[in-house]
């Protein structure tokens, strides 16, 4: 056995990521791990990367134990995690990155030649003998720069890579050459740990899959018995939950979109195209998978991101987004994935966030602040969030992150937006606090507002919308109503897996 | 909508008043407490050293120069405020400095006309390094170290390196910097009336940070610009502004300098007063990572510059040559005290900060 990764356990603080979980790999395969966001693969491998250190549970490799404090621990053992958002250097050229860290010497001096030489070797390795060392990373696509990764990964003589999704960002054609270098380096004795929510491409390599499920490791597919369906089947595991949040809300079909959109193009997807609208009253959640392009279009709508195009109606009126700031004057708000980044002044008061939104409409004459307005407001939203502790003077920074997201979402409540966009907006929140914020959803939706909420988690999806968008690779792959999702019909559209409905633009002719 | 019931929730004026009211004037004055004590320590050694520091005359001079350094460290203040920095201060200050009694002079311009003409000078730089910084996405570093050269340079270009001065003209102009207003019954002191304009700027400055939504968006813009940016603030107009303020107050205050001295050299009119104002406003809360900042700490801050110095000239046994390293050295000894304190409190409140 080249490397073993036995009854892993680890917790971090209100969430095991691990329970108990092993993985055996043999010099000259192919194993694939999958598993729903959160199911906990990436830390697993990084685990078995040296990157964090188990809770219990140990690491073998060839047998004996290992203790890995730190990824140099792991490349010393000839095991090499390559991350999803790529280690590459941008300003050295191909060869310094290949080398980086390890590079030959000739006394104090840089050994150019011989550097130049480990690289040429190293890129002949994933096929890429024709590149210039010389190159600088940040004139390769997107593939290269992953083929690179690899070759860096070689040239360490590392018996293990692992990589993490490896093709989310590569066109259909460097996934191919991707593939195939990876087929090479099995034939060469190099054991592969895959990670990708592509389910195509795992059938297409594995020779073995393991599939886990909320930390734990619920099943293994061998050989023939690889197939979509079944790795579907064992993702997604537990029973269907029903919510009854909206069972009885009916959406009315009168009178124009709330929101609607015509043919966006965001940045990161310029290929494909959004059409798409939301009714008064409605909640609907964006359901994909990492990558999937949910964030890339929330970000566009509020104009955080620009997009490339698109039509942006609000009640039938067409409306310019170039700003966030924009997108508030029309009644369009997002409250952002990463609450401590881009949602909150952790600094500040929890007052002070409730408000800052909305200071301009609470001001006199819009340029003065009334100071007794703003703690009113803020005293009335903290008790309408049932933000706990129930006080405005302590620093957002100070809250728990459920408590935290209700004075994100918070904030824009008390602006009483037409639209509110959410994007994972119960992620890292505990389940008392996750059933807060969903009320609080409902009760903005059924006031009218139009809510979209981008969601990794089925539960979720499944219990707060009326409706279900699912994006895979930038675009709309489906819609489900209310009735027809269900776990499986999500992952199916999210993972590619079914053809879109007639109509729906594809470019790439689904396997 | 109301969700009475929930335990924990307080009863309407409770919740609201848990905020500590300190008031709009002294708002933001935690940081204050610290540079003010470091003021007092510093005044009463230095009275104890010598018996010329706490006479009329030293006095009134003080807050003159204080006044001054106080009109640019306020502007120093509101891009510190944004996140960003302002190194061209002095050469703005060169720039006005020497245009205003070169046009006057030799050039014969109608103060009417070079005085408007010389304080829309320094809103304009300010416009152009914040245009720079926005929409061309500069450092700010880079951006006003090369106005710091840019406008020294022109300076001396235009004067030929000269030096300018109002050679006991424009008594008038003059006097609105010179002006003391006599207090009945004291001698050898006065109210300078550098005193009055920086008090006017002061209280707009502190009245737009502290009572309109502005100036809150402001302080939420340097505090975190993506989180004030989704929340539908317009943060790029709002740094552009910091900078024109910075420019517009380095520019008058160029205008108050020369009006007071009277005459300028171009090679070294302002020199280092960029420094002295950027030093002013961190000694008053104000962290070069934005968000942060009272006006009334930058004064302290600037006071505190200014008493350094006096008690340098003043103190037999400190040689005015090292005048530079007791200024810097008790900066730095109050940054770390600064630091230490924060520390502290932050491991006592159990938070990170």
């Amino acid at each position: 056995m080249l490397l073993e990764a036995r009854d892993i356990v680890k917790r971090f603080p209100g969430v095991t990521a691990l329970d108990g979980v092993s993985l055996r790999i043999e010099a000259g395969q192919i194993i694939s791990v999958v598993g729903e966001n959160g199911a906990g693969k990436s830390t697993l491998m990084k685990i078995i990367a040296g990157d964090q250190v188990p809770d219990q549970g140990h690491v073998l490799v060839n047998g004996s134990p290992v203790d890995f404090r730190e990824p140099r621990d792991a490349i010393a053992a000839g095991i090499v995690l390559i991350h999803q958002e790529l280690s590459l250097a941008d300003n050295l050229d191909v060869g310094a990155n290949i080398i980086l860290g390890r590079e030959p010497r000739r006394g104090p001096f840089l050994d150019h030649r011989a550097g130049r030489k480990v690289a040429r070797k190293a890129l002949k390795t994933v096929g890429l003998g024709d590149l210039d060392p010389g190159r600088l990373v940040s004139g390769l696509g997107m593939g290269t720069r992953q083929l690179v990764e690899i070759a860096k990964a070689m040239a360490t003589h590392a018996s293990v890579i692992v990589m993490d999704e490896p093709t989310s960002s590569l066109s259909d054609r460097e996934t191919l050459i991707l593939l195939e270098t990876v087929e090479r380096l099995r034939a060469g004795g190099t054991a592969i740990v895959y990670i990708s929510h592509r389910l195509e491409e795992v059938c297409r390599i594995s020779d073995r899959v393991e599939v886990l499920r909320d930390g734990r490791h619920v099943g293994t597919l061998e050989g023939d018995g690889i197939d979509r369906d079944s790795m579907v089947r064992m993702m997604v595991g537990r029973d269907l939950v029903a919510g009854d949040l909206r069972s009885k809300v009916a959406i009315s079909s009168e009178g124009p979109p709330r929101l609607r959109i015509e043919n966006l193009r965001t940045r990161r997807f310029p290929g494909q195209v959004i059409d798409f609208e939301v009714r008064p009253g409605e909640i609907v959640a964006l359901a994909g998978l990492v990558g999937a392009g949910r964030t890339e279009l929330l970000r566009g709508l509020v104009g955080v991101d620009p997009v490339i195009t698109g039509r942006i109606e609000i009640d039938g009126r067409t409306v310019s987004i170039r700003n966030p700031a924009d997108a508030a004057s029309v009644g369009l708000a997002l409250v952002p994935e990463d609450r401590k980044d881009d949602g909150l002044f952790l600094q500040e008061t929890i007052a002070d966030n409730l408000v800052i939104a909305d200071l301009a409409r609470q001001a006199w004459g819009g340029v003065f602040r009334d100071r007794n307005r703003e703690r009113r407001l803020a005293g009335s939203l903290v008790r309408r969030l049932g933000v706990r502790p129930a006080r405005l003077d302590i620093t957002a920074g100070g809250l728990s992150g459920g408590n935290q997201q209700k004075v994100a979402v918070g904030r824009w409540v008390a602006c009483e937006p037409r639209i509110l966009l959410l994007d994972e907006p119960t992620r890292g929140v505990d389940v008392g606090a996750k059933a807060e914020v969903h009320a609080l959803l409902d009760r903005l939706a059924r006031s009218g507002a139009a809510i979209v909420m981008a969601s990794s988690e089925m539960e979720e999806l499944l219990a707060v919308a009326d409706r279900v968008a699912v994006m895979h690779d930038g675009r709309i792959a489906g819609e489900l109503t209310r009735r027809e999702a269900n776990e499986a019909a999500i992952m199916a559209l999210a993972t590619g897996t079914v053809r879109p409905r007639p109509g729906t633009p594809d470019e790439e002719a689904a396997a | 909508m109301n969700e009475s019931g929930s335990e924990d929730a307080r009863s309407d004026g409770e919740l609201e008043s848990s905020i500590r009211s300190r008031g709009w004037i002294f708002a933001g004055s935690g940081k204050i407490i610290g540079v003010a004590m470091l003021l007092a320590v510093t005044c009463i050694a230095t009275s104890r050293f010598t018996p010329y520091f706490l006479t009329g005359y030293n006095i009134e001079n003080l807050l003159r120069r204080t006044s001054l350094f106080g009109v640019i460290s306020i502007g120093a203040a509101f891009v510190i405020m944004v996140g960003g920095i302002d190194l061209s201060i002095g050469s703005v200050i060169a720039l006005v400095g020497c245009l205003l009694p070169w046009l006057l002079v030799q050039q014969g311009v109608d103060p009417w006309i070079a005085v408007p003409l010389v304080l829309m000078l320094g809103p304009a730089i300010g416009l152009f390094h914040g245009t720079l910084v926005r929409v061309l996405r500069l450092q700010p570093f880079i951006v006003t170290l090369c106005g710091l050269l840019l406008y020294r340079g022109i300076a001396r270009g235009i004067t030929a390196d000269q030096t300018v001065g109002f050679q006991n003209g424009f008594k008038g102009l003059r006097s609105l910097v010179r002006h003391r207003f006599e207090i009945p019954g004291v001698e050898n002191f006065a109210i300078p009336a550098t005193l009055v304009i920086l008090m006017v700027i002061a209280t707009l400055a502190i009245v737009f940070l502290r009572t309109t939504v502005w100036g809150r968006h402001m302080l939420a813009t340097g505090r975190n610009e993506s989180a004030a940016r989704h929340g539908g603030i317009r943060t790029g107009r709002l740094i552009i502004l910091a900078y024109m303020v910075c420019g517009g107050l380095a520019g008058f205050g160029g205008m108050l300098f020369i009006l007071d001295v009277g005459s300028a050299q171009p090679a070294d009119f302002g020199n280092f007063y960029e420094l002295y104002a950027i030093a002013a406003a961190v000694l008053g809360g104000c962290t070069l990572r934005g968000g942060e900042g009272a006006i009334i700490g930058v004064i302290i801050g600037a006071a505190l510059m200014q008493v350094l110095q006096n008690a340098i000239t003043l103190i037999d046994w400190i040689p005015d040559t090292i005048q530079y390293a007791v200024i810097g050295g008790v900066i730095l000894a109050g940054a770390v005290a600064d630091e230490l304190i924060r520390r502290t409190m932050a491991r006592r409140r159990g938070t990170i900060a």
